[in-house]
C-alpha cells in the first residue's frame, strides 16, 4: 500500500467521553483529519451523541448537527439542500451513524437518500450492536455473537446483514469498507470519497472493548484480524458495479479473531466451524459479485 | 389579482409568494395536490425552490430540520397519518427553535381508513411546541401562510397552518392573490441568528444535562407567550397592507348575546349563516371563531365572552376519554376566571360527516333550552 500523508490537524478535541480503547474514537480522529474543517457532520443518535460531551461543550472542532435516530441521511439531505440554495457547493456534508442507525432504524432514510443520489458522504461506524444503550443486538451483530438481547443460551441466530451489497444495489457512485488497522487505506478512501459527487458510503469497522468483551489495548489488533480472517474484507464498489478488493494475503482462520473476544467465548468447536463456513460463504459471495 | 382556486392551490401560492427555499414532502390524500402543484411550478422553472421528494413524512420533516438549521426558509405539507408519523420530528423542530411552516390538511386518522375532514390529526400534536393556526376559507389559507413565516421567524418556533380536507383543500373559491412585490415588502428574507458556518463551527442540539435542559424548555414557553403580541402586530401590518386581517379569534353576530357558539375551520362559515338567521329571528346568540389554537387564546376569548351565560363548542375531533379538544382547552382556560359561563361541548362531523346548518341549529337550540349540559360530551348527529 502506498504511503499517504496524514494531516496533522486534530479535529476531535480533548476531553471526549469515549471508553478506553474505543475503536470508533480512533476512526473519528482519522476521519476528521481526512475530511478537514470544511465539513458539516450530521449525527443521528449513537455513542457519538454523547462522546463529544454535554452542552455547552463539544469536542468536535467541525460543525456538528445532532439529529433524530432515524434521520441521519434525511437531515443531511436537508443541510445539503440549504447549502446548495446558499450557493455553497464546496462544503462537505457527512453523516456519522452507528450500525443501528444505518442497518436498522435509519435504513429507510438512507435508502431514500441513496436512491435520490443525494450529494453526501455517509459513514456507518459499525461496532456490531447497540453499544450506547448497553450492547443489544442489531442486524449488524454477527452470527452466534453474545449481546444482552442474545444471551449465550440463545446467541444471535442470523448472520450479519450485507449493508455493502444493499448500498451497491442503489448504484451509488462510491461505497467502501475501512478500518483503523489500515489507517492509510481509510484515509485514502475518505479522500477519494470526498472528491466524488453523489451519495458515498463508507462502512467503518470499529471494535468496541466493553461491548465485545475484549481488552482495550486490542482494538487495532482485532480490526486487523477482522480483515485477515475475512470477517471484514476491505474493498470498494464504484457505481454499484466495479469492485476493487484490497486482498489481505496473510489470511488467518476466523478462530484467531473470535478467541480474543468475550462475546464469542461461549462458542463450541461446532459453532466456530459454522462461523468459518459463514465467513467463507460471504467471501465467495463477494468474489462472485466482484467478478460479475 | 383575483383567482378562483382550491385551498391546496392557495397553499401553493402562499409558498411561492413566501419565496420558500426548500420544500420536502411526501404524498398523502388530501394534501397531494399541494405537492403536485409545487412540483409543476418547480419543473417549469417558475419557482426557484429545491424540492426534496423524500421517502416518508418522517424524513420530510427531518430534511427540513437540516435545511432550516442550514439557514433557509422551509415548507412542507401533510395530513393525518403523515402528520402522526412526523410526531418525533415535530418535537425536534420546535426544540431546535426552527421557524418551519407546515400545512396540515385536516383528515381523520384510521382505523378504519377515512380520508375526510377531522381535526384529530393536528390536535393530537398540540403538545409538540408548534403554533397552530386554523383557517376558514381559501383566502385565509393563503394569507395565513404569509403571516406564518413572519411569526415563526420572529419567535423562532414552527407554525402549522391547518385547513379542512376537501371542504377547502379541493373546493374552489375566489381568492385575492397579492403580487410578489407586495409580499416582498411585507415578508423580508429569512435571516437566522445562527446559520451553519464552517468558519465558525458550532454544535447544534447537543445533549444537555438536567441542570440546563429545563431552561431550554422555559425559553420555548416564553417564546410561545410572545406569540399573541407578535401575531397581532403581524396581522395588523397585514391588514394595513392588504386590507384583510383575522385576529386570533373573531366574534360575530349579536352583541351582548347570552349564548355564544365557538367553532374553528370551515364549520365557522356555516355557523355564520345559521347565526345571522337566528339573530334575524330575534335570538340572542353570537359566534366565536377560533383561529389560533396554540398558544390557546385565553385572554382574547375571555375578553370576547363578557356577559355570555353559555358557551357552546362544536369540536370536529375527539380525545377519547375526555371529549372535544377545543371544549377541553376552553374549560381549562376559564377555570381561573371570575366569570365562568357553562360550557356545552358538542362533538360532531368526525371523519368528514357534514356539520349541516340543521345540526348547528340543534346545538344552539339545546344550549338555549338547557341551563347546563346533561352530558359532558354532547354528540351531535350521532346515529345511536
Amino acid at each position: 500500500m502506498n504511503k499517504i500523508k496524514v494531516p496533522i490537524t486534530e479535529n476531535l478535541g480533548h476531553g471526549h467521553l469515549a471508553c478506553a480503547g474505543c475503536g470508533a474514537a480512533i476512526s473519528m480522529r482519522l476521519t476528521l483529519k481526512a475530511l478537514g474543517e470544511k465539513t458539516i457532520m450530521v449525527f443521528p443518535a449513537s455513542c457519538w451523541s454523547i462522546v463529544p460531551g454535554f452542552w455547552p461543550y463539544s469536542s468536535y472542532r467541525i460543525t456538528a448537527v445532532h439529529a433524530g435516530f432515524v434521520t441521519g441521511a434525511a437531515t443531511a439531505s436537508g443541510v445539503r439542500a440549504a447549502l446548495d440554495v446558499r450557493g455553497d457547493d464546496e462544503t462537505l456534508v457527512a453523516v456519522w451513524a452507528g450500525d443501528g442507525g444505518t442497518f436498522d432504524i435509519g435504513l429507510q432514510a438512507l435508502s431514500g437518500a441513496a436512491e435520490r443520489n443525494e450529494n453526501l458522504l455517509y459513514i456507518c461506524n459499525d461496532n456490531e450492536g447497540y453499544m450506547n444503550t448497553g450492547t443489544q443486538r442489531s442486524s449488524a451483530t454477527p452470527l452466534l455473537a453474545w449481546t444482552t438481547t442474545t444471551p449465550v443460551m440463545q446467541p444471535k441466530e442470523n448472520p450479519k446483514k450485507d449493508i455493502m451489497a444493499i448500498m451497491a444495489d442503489h448504484h451509488i457512485p462510491y461505497a467502501a469498507t475501512a478500518t483503523i488497522a489500515y489507517p492509510e487505506d481509510l484515509i485514502r478512501k475518505l479522500e477519494k470519497a470526498k472528491g466524488i459527487r453523489g451519495t458515498r458510503f463508507i462502512h467503518l469497522f470499529s471494535p468496541c472493548p466493553p461491548g465485545w468483551k475484549m481488552a482495550s489495548e486490542q482494538s487495532v489488533k482485532i480490526s486487523r484480524l477482522a480483515v485477515r480472517s475475512r470477517i471484514f474484507p476491505l474493498y470498494e464498489i464504484e457505481n454499484g458495479r466495479d469492485y476493487t478488493i484490497q486482498e489481505e494475503q496473510r489470511v488467518v482462520p476466523v478462530r484467531e479473531y473470535l478467541k480474543l473476544q468475550g462475546r464469542f467465548s461461549h462458542l463450541t468447536e461446532k459453532d466456530i466451524e459454522i462461523t468459518q463456513a459463514n465467513v467463507d460463504d460471504t467471501w465467495e459471495r463477494l468474489l462472485r459479485r466482484a467478478r460479475c | 389579482m383575483k383567482r378562483v382556486i382550491t385551498g391546496n392551490q392557495a397553499v401553493a401560492y402562499g409558498v411561492i409568494l413566501s419565496r420558500v427555499d426548500v420544500v420536502s414532502a411526501y404524498p398523502i390524500t388530501p394534501q397531494t395536490t399541494i405537492v403536485e402543484e409545487l412540483s409543476e411550478l418547480i419543473a417549469s422553472g417558475r419557482l426557484k425552490t429545491r424540492f426534496l421528494k423524500v421517502e416518508s413524512e418522517h424524513s420530510a420533516m427531518a430534511a427540513l430540520i437540516g435545511a432550516s438549521t442550514g439557514g433557509v426558509r422551509c415548507f412542507t405539507a401533510t395530513s393525518s397519518h403523515g402528520l402522526a408519523y412526523m410526531h418525533e420530528m415535530l418535537h425536534w423542530a420546535s426544540g431546535a427553535r426552527l421557524p418551519i411552516v407546515m400545512v396540515n390538511v385536516n383528515r381523520a386518522i384510521g382505523p378504519p381508513w377515512n380520508i375526510w375532514s377531522d381535526q384529530s390529526d393536528s390536535l393530537s400534536q398540540r403538545d409538540t411546541g408548534w403554533i397552530q393556526l386554523y383557517c376558514e376559507n381559501n383566502q385565509e389559507v393563503l394569507d395565513t401562510i404569509l403571516q406564518a413565516y413572519l411569526i415563526a421567524e420572529k419567535v423562532k418556533l414552527p407554525v402549522m397552518v391547518v385547513l379542512d380536507a376537501f371542504v377547502l383543500s379541493h373546493t374552489s373559491e375566489p381568492v385575492e392573490v397579492p403580487s410578489m412585490e407586495e409580499v416582498d415588502s411585507f415578508l423580508p428574507p429569512f435571516c437566522p441568528d445562527y446559520p451553519i458556518d464552517t468558519q465558525e463551527p458550532r454544535a447544534y442540539s447537543v445533549i444537555t444535562m438536567p441542570e440546563h435542559f429545563m431552561e431550554f424548555r422555559y425559553k420555548i414557553q416564553k417564546a410561545m407567550e410572545e406569540v399573541p403580541d407578535v401575531s397581532k402586530k403581524v396581522d395588523d401590518e397585514f391588514r394595513s397592507r392588504f386590507g384583510r386581517g383575522y385576529g386570533a379569534i373573531e366574534r360575530y353576530g349579536k352583541e351582548e348575546a347570552e349564548v355564544l357558539l365557538m367553532t374553528s375551520g370551515t364549520v365557522t362559515s356555516t355557523s355564520r349563516t345559521v347565526i345571522r338567521k337566528l339573530n334575524e329571528d330575534g335570538l340572542s346568540v353570537a359566534g366565536l371563531k377560533i383561529k389560533r389554537f396554540r398558544p390557546f387564546p385565553s385572554e382574547e376569548i375571555y375578553g370576547a365572552i363578557k356577559g355570555a351565560k353559555k358557551l357552546a363548542v362544536i369540536d370536529r375531533n375527539l380525545s377519547a376519554g375526555v371529549g372535544g379538544i377545543f371544549a377541553q382547552e376552553l374549560r381549562a382556560s376559564l377555570y381561573p376566571r371570575e366569570e365562568r359561563p357553562q360550557v356545552f361541548g358538542f362533538v360532531s362531523g368526525l371523519g368528514g360527516r357534514d356539520i349541516t346548518p340543521e345540526l348547528i341549529g340543534q346545538a344552539i337550540q339545546y344550549t338555549v333550552e338547557h341551563p347546563q349540559p346533561e352530558e359532558e360530551i354532547l354528540w351531535l348527529g350521532l346515529k345511536r
